[in-house]
């Protein structure tokens, strides 16, 4: 496998007469985090749905981990994990139920199975609440789990999408703390995200705007190319912009 | 094959028994069915509400009206002295039926003519007069047949017609409505359960997560019916012991082959259910669709209105609706005790029925979100 996990190409998705993503092209390297970034409506969710096979794109490429999304998108499924902003998980089973469930939807079977689950509920601190019904979880603890089973079968890449809407700040912080664990690890990681402070911690970032790539660069890089002295100015700028 | 299928079958199971509200009323609506409709639809209708005009007054016309009282289909309720009076009592629903005894009955009886004697029957209800209808021409054919012999010297009737009511020669209504409550009970129930299981997940933002995964269309189809499988075979013991044990309705045949027979049309109902789930966007639409799918079956299969009472058009259609076989099965098997030579062709369609709705849902479903 080269060194880059996501190749993306004149990607395209319509929606009727209105252009979600237009022409987007850009490469995401091996073991990077890269943060998507942009107002409402600027193509993020549409861009992370086309990526994992969740909506066929109108135009252009994409190749995650070697595989083609349009002629391989069953194969790409294997090799990601996703997170969607919605949690979710099944609310009426247990923490330790819904681990389960997607091992098993995964191949996870038998010892490998089980080493592999408790490598996960140990990594993300769960062990405490394998028992509790999803539906009681809290935002951080749900949004852990999430991740957990997004996380089981090794997923050489991973796409969030808002995994931190809704969940309080020290949760954040751990949860980012896992996210560049697992790029250390040499996981390449797609991420959305609103909080500027999370996106001053990609490695790299996009900034989308009405579909269309406006900046790409370090968080410095793209302040700079919007026009902005900080990230926040260069999303400001761009939010009202969008919005005239 | 099929890796996925289990893991997908253990979830639905689990998530199957913690809602225990859906499986509390897919157990309870076949018992509370069961009881409504074996208590309180009897079509064999009986004592009908009859008001007497009799004006001959002799001991011939009371003869006559106690002969109509034992048929059992009339029960005298009042004697009115003129037209009137039996009019307003079958208006004000007090009476279904009138007897009209004309002032000559007796006197041309004695002469050698033919005396008359009317029936006023009300008609609004079809399913009832038609008893009233049958019960009055038959005393008639009795009368008649009585004074030609006399007449004749006491000859023998010509033609003795011996009439054998198989199957059911009690002509009991629980032994038509209990069969063919199982196929309307598990068509009602199971349609509905799996129309849900898709555009529920689709709803609470499930669907999304599991559909990234590489769980294939067949896995993820098979592992939402297979749960309720059982809950199917459960209510069809539930209405068939209830059925055998209160309202007495006889077991026949083989118990293996009406268990096989009901494990197809079983799967057939519930892939029906998830075609409905691949066609709506939530579950109210799905309730709708569901709805308007059922109700043909339970109105135009036979298991309220003979078929062979239908219009042709409605014959044919009828031939689509899994349930009209599926009926023909269970009373067969319940009531004739036939074995498999009889059914085969209804058991091949149910089969065809079960393969091709299971195959369209897995068709028409996608794993993407639009």
């Amino acid at each position: 496998m080269s060194d880059v996990a996501v190749d993306i190409r004149q990607l395209t998705r319509r929606f009727g007469a209105l252009t979600a993503v237009s022409g987007l092209t850009l490469q995401i390297a091996r073991g990077e985090v890269f943060g998507l970034l942009g107002p409402n409506g600027s193509g993020k969710t549409t861009t992370i749905r086309m990526l994992c096979g969740l909506l066929d794109p109108t135009d252009g490429t994409a190749i995650i981990a070697g595989l083609d999304v349009r002629t391989a998108a069953e194969r790409v499924k294997m090799q990601i994990g996703y997170m969607s902003q919605r949690f979710g998980l099944y609310e009426d089973l247990t923490v330790a139920e819904n681990l389960e469930f997607y091992g098993g939807i995964y191949g996870l079977t038998g010892r490998a199975g089980a080493d592999r689950t408790a490598e996960v509920v140990e990594f993300l601190g769960i062990a405490g609440r394998l028992g509790q019904l999803a539906a009681q979880l809290s935002g951080g603890w749900k949004q852990r789990l999430a991740l957990g089973c997004a996380l089981l079968h090794r997923p050489p890449v991973l796409f969030l999408d808002e995994p931190t809407a809704g969940v309080d700040p020290a949760a954040r912080r751990n949860f980012w703390q896992a996210i560049h664990d697992l790029a250390h690890g040499g996981t390449t990681v797609l991420v959305t995200t609103h909080y500027m402070d999370e996106a001053e911690r990609c490695d790299r970032l996009a900034m989308m705007s009405l579909g269309h790539l406006i900046a790409l660069g370090s968080p410095a890089e793209v302040a700079a190319q919007v026009g902005g002295k900080t990230l926040e100015d260069a999303f400001i700028i761009l939010q009202e912009r969008d919005e005239r | 094959m099929m890796p996925r299928f289990w893991p997908m079958f253990r979830k639905e199971f689990i998530q199957m028994k913690r809602d225990r509200l859906t499986l509390g009323i897919m157990i309870g609506i076949p018992v509370v069915q069961l009881l409504m409709f074996g208590y309180a639809i009897q079509t064999d209708v009986r004592h009908i509400p009859t008001v007497v005009l009799d004006q001959s007054r002799t001991p011939e016309s009371r003869d006559l009206i106690a002969a109509f009282e034992n048929t059992g289909s009339f029960r005298i309720v009042a004697h009115v002295d003129g037209q009137p009076g039996l009019d307003a009592a079958i208006e004000r629903g007090h009476a279904q039926a009138g007897i009209i005894v004309p002032p000559g009955y007796a006197r041309d009886l004695g002469r050698g003519l033919t005396a008359t004697v009317q029936i006023v029957i009300d008609a609004s209800d079809p399913l009832s007069s038609q008893s009233a209808l049958a019960a009055a021409a038959g005393v008639g054919q009795v009368r008649n047949l009585g004074a030609l012999t006399a007449a004749a010297g006491g000859a023998n009737a010509a033609i003795d017609v011996r009439i054998r009511p198989r199957y059911n020669p009690g002509l009991r209504s629980p032994n038509y409505i209990v069969p063919g409550l199982v196929g309307v009970i598990l068509t009602l129930t199971l349609v509905l359960v799996t129309a849900m299981a898709i555009v529920r997940e689709r709803e609470r933002g499930t669907l999304e997560q599991l559909i990234v995964t590489p769980i294939t269309k067949t896995e993820l189809m098979l592992g939402k019916i297979a749960p309720y499988i059982g809950v199917g075979i459960v209510q069809m013991t539930a209405v068939l012991t209830l059925g055998r044990f209160v309202f007495d309705v006889p077991f026949s045949g083989s118990l293996v082959l009406l268990y096989g027979v009901s494990l197809i049309f079983v799967i057939a109902s519930l892939s029906f259910g998830l075609f409905i789930s691949t066609l709506v966007q939530n579950q109210q639409q799905a309730m709708q669709v569901s709805f308007f799918f059922v109700m043909p079956n339970i109105l135009l299969s036979g298991f309220m209105f003979p078929r062979a009472a239908m219009p042709l058009p409605f014959q044919w259609f009828s031939e689509i609706l899994p349930l009209t076989h599926y009926l023909q099965v269970l009373r067969g098997i319940l009531l004739k005790g036939v074995g498999i030579r009889a059914i085969w062709p209804q058991v091949l369609i149910l089969c065809g029925f079960a393969v091709g709705l299971i195959t369209l849902a897995v068709r028409r479903f996608h794993k993407t979100l639009d």
